[in-house]
């Protein structure tokens, strides 16, 4: 996902007036509008993350002017707090659990269904690839709710379960509003997100270095780990990108699906703000998963510069 | 062979698994149960109830409305951006075109919430479809680009050599080739503006909803199977839209999420 960069830049100064114009008439509107409604919020989160809470919720001025002069009133105070209780850090290191687990789960799963779609016959293939878009796009409230009914105490998994469990005299489990519910979901949600960069990468191997490893003597299962595989790790690590920053800072999922006992750190930053209405500590929140998602992306680049080198 | 075997099998429990979910709430919006998990026997019942809930439909409505407007705004930005971008080899812009994209919806959502309170903005209608076109920019920017990258740029200059100014062979050449892909775009803004519940959750404000909030409170509160009426509703809009984006831009399907 990028936006194709054209013509080489010409030097600024050389531009006449009009084309400068111009550049500013195609350019100007989205940047404004970003930088006011994404850029600009985004940064008074980070800088109330420094802040105090205010009296009636909000925040309290970062600066203010009186007789004495400018007042400064910053704290580290909110950071401070995360990294000494355990609660903020359990729930960290959990939804860092949550996010990597369905990353993996989501790999596994999607690797055999993308190979089967890139290696269909040209005239079926966007028939299956539609197949897995169709669902993607279908509401993602919707989906929640499909688990909702699969794993909720009247439904026949939960029934059956429950009587073979009976049978072996172990007490009943109550499969929704658990940790497992919130990883059946995030892994639903998830999936296309690594189906379809996988299926984008496997489309483009070339099926002669199959034949030539086959030629060569090797095995369906060599084939596989030392052509297939290799080639394919900008695909899986564009994927898992895909997969894992939206399962880190995932909302809806546990509040749906997780009840007490599920809760993620997206659940935590809306009670701050709705609530709590600590808001510069649930700033703070934001800010450090914002950091991580932006250092699991980082990762994946340096990853996929690597693993281009190594493979290339 | 059975290696073959075993891969389809994988292939078919995956696709499974997308389906099953999605057909069990389909079946459901049948069912003359009140609990949304239980079948016992056929009946239009929840899809008559679904037609008199007037809250419903006039979250639906909002829905609509704000879709609308923020793709059509989304569409305009976006288009200049992937025309400006490509132009003029910028490099922030596409950099913030994309960082929607890429940071939580969560913070987004709450940092436009924040934003709207301290400029004292009533959060309602207004506030949702500005919070929408911010993340709705990047998908048709992505589409157009896609679009604008597969086009043969010795059309603009041909006509050009025949002396058609910049703007007539923008409007003449440029627009009628990319507009397949801003229709991509807009139909796909589209569906991710009335799908959103996350950013509008935050910036809603409490006398607002919008279709995803109001099955989020039916969820949480009350859970008939109108809920899986409407959803079923949805979906069958949702494949409508796919099938019209898949036939306008067969290309932005596959490198898009």
């Amino acid at each position: 996902m990028s936006i194709s960069r054209g013509a080489p830049k010409r030097p600024f100064s050389s531009m006449t007036s009009r084309a400068r114009l111009a550049r500013w008439a195609l350019s100007g509107p989205p940047l404004t509008f970003l930088a006011i409604f994404f850029l600009i919020p985004t940064l008074i989160m980070a800088l109330a993350s420094f802040g105090w809470p205010g009296r009636e919720g909000g925040f309290s001025p970062l600066w203010y002017h009186d007789a004495a002069g400018w007042h400064f009133d910053f704290t580290l105070g909110n950071y401070r707090d995360i990294f000494t209780l355990r609660l903020f850090l359990v729930l960290y290191l959990r939804s860092l659990g949550y996010a990597l687990a369905t990353t993996g789960f989501c790999l596994v799963g999607a690797y055999p269904l993308s190979l089967v779609i890139a290696r269909a016959r040209v005239g079926y293939r966007n028939l299956l690839l539609l197949l897995v878009i169709v669902p993607f796009w279908s509401n993602f409230l919707i989906r929640i709710y499909a688990w909702m009914i699969i794993l909720g105490p009247q439904a026949a998994l939960s029934r059956g379960i429950n009587a073979v469990l009976g049978l072996c005299g172990i007490r009943a489990v109550n499969l929704l509003f658990s940790p497992f519910a919130v990883m059946m979901g995030l892994v639903y949600v998830s999936l296309p997100f690594m189906i379809l960069p996988l299926y984008a990468n496997l489309e483009k191997h070339d099926p002669a270095l199959l034949e030539a490893a086959r030629d060569l003597g090797a095995s369906a299962w060599s084939c596989f780990w030392r052509v297939t595989f290799p080639l394919s790790v900008p695909g899986v690590i564009a994927g898992a990108t895909l997969v894992f920053v939206p399962a880190l800072g995932a909302f809806a999922v546990p509040d749906i699906l997780g009840g007490t006992r599920g809760i993620m750190i997206g659940n935590v930053i809306e009670m701050e703000f709705l609530q709590a209405r600590d808001w510069p500590f649930g700033a703070a929140l934001s800010i450090i998963l914002t950091i991580l998602a932006l250092g699991a992306t980082g990762i994946a680049a340096w990853a996929a510069r690597r693993g281009i080198k190594a493979y290339g | 062979m059975a290696r073959r075997a075993a891969l389809y099998a994988a292939a078919l429990v995956a696709y499974a698994f997308l389906y099953v979910p999605l057909v069990i709430v389909v079946l459901f919006s049948f069912s003359a149960s009140h609990l949304g998990t239980r079948w016992a026997g056929f009946t239009l019942h929840w899809y008559r109830v679904l037609l008199h809930d007037a809250a419903m439909l006039h979250a639906a409505w909002n829905s609509v409305i704000i879709a609308l407007a923020a793709s059509l705004a989304a569409t305009v930005f976006g288009t200049l951006a992937a025309l400006a971008t490509r132009k003029y080899r910028l490099r922030f812009l596409p950099v913030l075109v994309l960082a929607p994209l890429s940071t939580p919806d969560i913070l987004q959502g709450v940092s436009l919430l924040v934003f709207f309170v301290l400029l004292n903005v009533t959060l309602g209608l207004k506030s949702v479809m500005l919070a929408h076109i911010s993340f709705c920019i990047a998908y048709v920017a992505i589409v157009v680009s896609s679009r604008l990258a597969g086009m043969d740029p010795s059309l603009v200059e041909a006509a050009r050599d025949l002396g058609a100014s910049p703007w007539k062979g923008f409007w003449l050449i440029t627009l009628p080739l990319l507009a397949p892909g801003i229709m991509a775009g807009g139909l796909l803004a589209f569906t991710m503006s009335i799908d959103d519940f996350v950013i509008t959750f935050f910036t809603a404000g409490a006398g607002t909803t919008t279709l995803p909030l109001r099955i989020y409170t039916m969820i949480k509160v009350a859970v008939t199977p109108e809920v899986n009426a409407v959803s079923t509703l949805l979906m069958a809009s949702t494949l409508v839209l796919v099938l019209s984006i898949s036939k306008l831009a067969p290309q932005a399907l596959k490198g898009m999420g």
